[in-house]
């Protein structure tokens, strides 16, 4: 089962190569990670997606706590969530398919944020899910670029990952 | 006061009360030498390689539970370091290891004797700290004790470039008295509820057995897993890194357990229907085969390692705390506990565990005229009355010592068990004796192990250490001609020494006394007479039986009432109680 877990840690020199090093060396899948400082410099805070039995997720989750860096961590999915991630696609564009991808980009609430003679820039955000049904319902030859961010996410109301 | 860099380093280390610093200087460090020669507190024990500064740490920290301390420069000082700071991680040893670096400003530049420390070390250490500025010196060093002694000890690399400890650069100096992390919070006391749960099945079950690992002796729950079996009369097998913590020649000791554990244990702990495993981590060479390990048992765990638990094998209770305050937590939940314990049933699981004891797994081959390497594992735990401190390496000898020597006392058996690291038990052996000046060290080694760190025996004679190296010299790598016997039709690939030194000359050239026996009848005569020499480092090379195998032995891929033994006895039925 896919897992995203959100991770409170100490904003010093080493600690994302601790968290990715504790992956590789127990064999464990990393989907995606993305990771930057908080309202608080002195910690950076990491969504990290992987896939896993009950039992890999419960070891990944007790092996994050023990690392020192780790002030704090919650898995996303075991609590009522939101889902963001960042999509950017380049698209070669002809004059024929440009109202037609304009309105697939609208039923997906993106929008195109560079335009040139020959191609579209589309900013999306949403589930990772959407992203990928976004890529699905375009002309696959016709893409030039993909760059996703690796989701992020937040729990709903007041309860959550803070200090 | 004001300190340089240097000297609050060494400052960091008397206030910390760091009696002993195992290291050798280089490059990086000579501002911190400088320092360490303008003081008389902190001793300083210059090591012949910079593994063997790590092994002497580990020794003094398993003898004493206070934290080992390492110096070494950068490069090659700071690699050589990594065996032994692999093995502490692997046994949960505290160790502080300090390493100098090429200064700040050309770290990243591939400078002479410069690598990215705090990265080799990452996978192999509790925590590791790059020190950026010389006002973090003093915080850095008293965090880096705290984090390796508290919680699941462990080793701690403190990474300090050269720069920061310039003589000239000085500033105000504090040690703090404590520190406060907000990310590291280590476990106490276990849940209650998980208690009474745990009672609720030592209480009932019918063919119960504690199962006790290393974290006993680490978390000095000895006294208290004593109490507590003798509370229960329930039997006791410890793994190897346990050995010592509950007393074995105690009549509830069934022995250690795993792969050439005895086979009162292995059955007894496949039979059981429930275990106790305290401070014990279901590691591979405990449990053989995972998916027939222990079929009929419900599993309480203690372990201060939340992480350690239902990591190989899932666990029914599992209580995360000190085994020292958990086990007393239970000491007190047994006293008005409303279940009694079914002494019928005790009975008649002491019964089967004493039928199957009297296999007598152990039994040797006594009228030999070839040294037996047991009989002199037997005759040192006499001569020693039981009561030396044991080091080992890694091999034959090292099972051979953990089943012949009965330890009655935690802290006294010393050896790499997690790493498995040839080369350990000599230098540990010096850490010990520093450590126990007074009692008797002894370093059970092979031909193969002891030249691995033979070059210590000169820093056993310029710090005056006389340990007694006993060398069960069979010419082989014996484990590895063992596995090849058994699993590769006895194709011995590489596992034979042609050219063995002669190691009593070797002694000798070290400045210490060498001896070799090559007679069972002389074995005894020469143990005593190698420990009535108080003052010296000496070294018995016994030419022992070269072909001689462990047993028992549980195969690799083989559950624990599938064990081969020295004599067939028949093969073990399971589900013998049913």
């Amino acid at each position: 089962m896919r897992h995203i877990i959100a991770i409170l840690m100490e904003n010093e020199a080493g600690a994302l190569s601790r968290v990715a090093g504790l992956f590789s060396a127990r064999g464990y899948n990393i989907e995606s990670l993305t990771v930057a400082p908080t309202e608080d410099p002195s910690l950076s805070r990491m969504t990290l997606v992987t896939r896993g039995s009950e039992e890999i997720i419960e070891q990944i989750t007790k092996q994050l706590n023990k690392l020192i860096d780790v002030v704090k961590l919650i898995d996303l999915v075991e609590t009522v969530h939101i889902e963001r991630e960042l999509m950017l696609v380049k698209i070669k564009t002809t004059d024929k398919m440009r109202d037609e991808l304009r309105s697939v980009v609208d039923i997906f609430r993106g929008k195109i944020i560079d335009v040139t003679p020959t191609s579209y820039v589309i900013e999306m955000t949403g589930t990772s899910d959407k992203l990928d049904a976004f890529i699905a319902a375009i002309d696959a030859t016709s893409i030039l670029e993909v760059v996703r961010s690796g989701a992020t996410g937040i729990s709903r109301g007041e309860k959550g990952l803070h200090l | 006061m004001e300190l340089n860099g240097a000297q609050i380093v060494i400052q960091s280390l008397k206030d910390e009360g760091v009696e002993y610093i195992f290291g050798y200087p280089g490059g990086a460090v000579l501002h911190l030498y400088d320092a360490l020669f303008q003081q008389d507190d902190v001793k300083h024990i210059l090591v012949r390689h910079e593994q063997g500064a790590t092994h002497s740490a580990d020794g003094y920290a398993r003898a004493t539970g206070k934290p080992g301390v390492v110096l070494v420069t950068s490069g090659p000082g700071a690699t050589n370091a990594v065996t032994g700071i692999a093995t502490a991680y692997m046994d949960s040893i505290p160790m502080v290891v300090i390493s100098g670096q090429v200064p700040s400003p050309v770290i990243g530049s591939d400078a002479f004797q410069e690598v990215d420390m705090v990265g080799i070390t990452r996978p192999c250490v509790k925590h590791n700290f790059l020190v950026s500025d010389v006002t973090k010196i003093a915080e850095t060093i008293k965090k880096a004790f705290y984090v390796a002694t508290t919680g699941r000890p462990g080793p701690v690399v403190i990474d300090i470039p050269k720069d920061i400890t310039d003589p000239n650069i000085k500033v105000p100096y504090h040690y703090p008295k404590k520190v406060e992390m907000r990310s590291y919070h280590p476990a106490t006391s276990g849940n209650k509820g998980q208690i009474k749960k745990a009672i609720e099945l030592l209480l009932t079950a019918q063919r119960p057995v504690i199962y006790s690992g290393g974290g006993v002796v680490l978390g000095d729950g000895s006294q208290e897993l004593t109490e507590l079996a003798h509370t229960l009369g329930f039997p006791v097998t410890q793994t190897l890194m346990g050995l010592g913590a509950f007393p074995a020649t105690d009549k509830q000791s069934i022995g250690m357990l795993g792969m050439h554990g005895s086979y009162e244990a292995n059955m007894t702990m496949h039979e059981s229907d429930l275990i106790l495993a305290i401070g014990a981590r279901f590691d591979d060479r405990v449990t053989g085969k995972l998916d027939m390990f222990c079929p009929y048992a419900k599993i309480i765990h203690v372990d201060i390692d939340p992480a350690s638990i239902s990591k190989t094998v899932k666990v029914d209770v599992p209580i995360v705390g000190e085994v020292k305050l958990v086990i007393r937590q239970l000491l007190e939940g047994l006293k008005d506990a409303k279940y009694k314990i079914d002494k019928k049933a005790a009975e008649t699981w002491w019964q089967q565990i004493n039928q199957w004891r009297s296999v007598q797994c152990l039994e040797f081959d006594r009228n030999s005229r070839a040294i037996k390497p047991q009989f002199v594992i037997e005759q040192l735990y006499q001569v020693t009355k039981g009561e030396a401190f044991v080091t080992s390496d890694v091999g034959q000898h090292q099972m051979w010592a953990a089943q012949y020597y009965p330890f009655d006392k935690p802290r006294r058996w010393i050896n790499s068990g997690g790493l498995g690291t040839m080369g350990f038990g000599l230098p540990a052996a010096i850490g010990v004796k520093l450590a126990h000046p007074n009692a008797d060290v002894a370093c059970v080694t092979g031909d193969a192990s002891i030249q691995m760190c033979i070059q210590e025996l000169s820093t056993a004679l310029q710090y005056n250490t006389p340990v007694k190296i006993i060398n069960l010299n069979n010419s082989y790598l014996g484990m590895v001609r063992q596995w090849q016997e058994f699993s590769y039709e006895s194709r011995y690939s590489h596992s034979y020494m042609e050219t063995i030194p002669d190691f009593v000359k070797l002694a000798e050239a070290y400045g210490h006394v060498g001896i070799r026996i090559e007679d069972p009848e002389d074995v005894r005569p020469a143990l005593e007479k190698a420990f009535a020499m108080k003052d010296r480092t000496v070294f018995l090379d016994i030419l022992t039986d070269r072909t001689e195998n462990v047993y028992p032995m549980i195969e690799a891929g083989k559950a624990h009432h599938d064990m081969k033994l020295r004599v067939a006895i028949g093969t073990t039925t399971d589900r013998e109680l049913s």
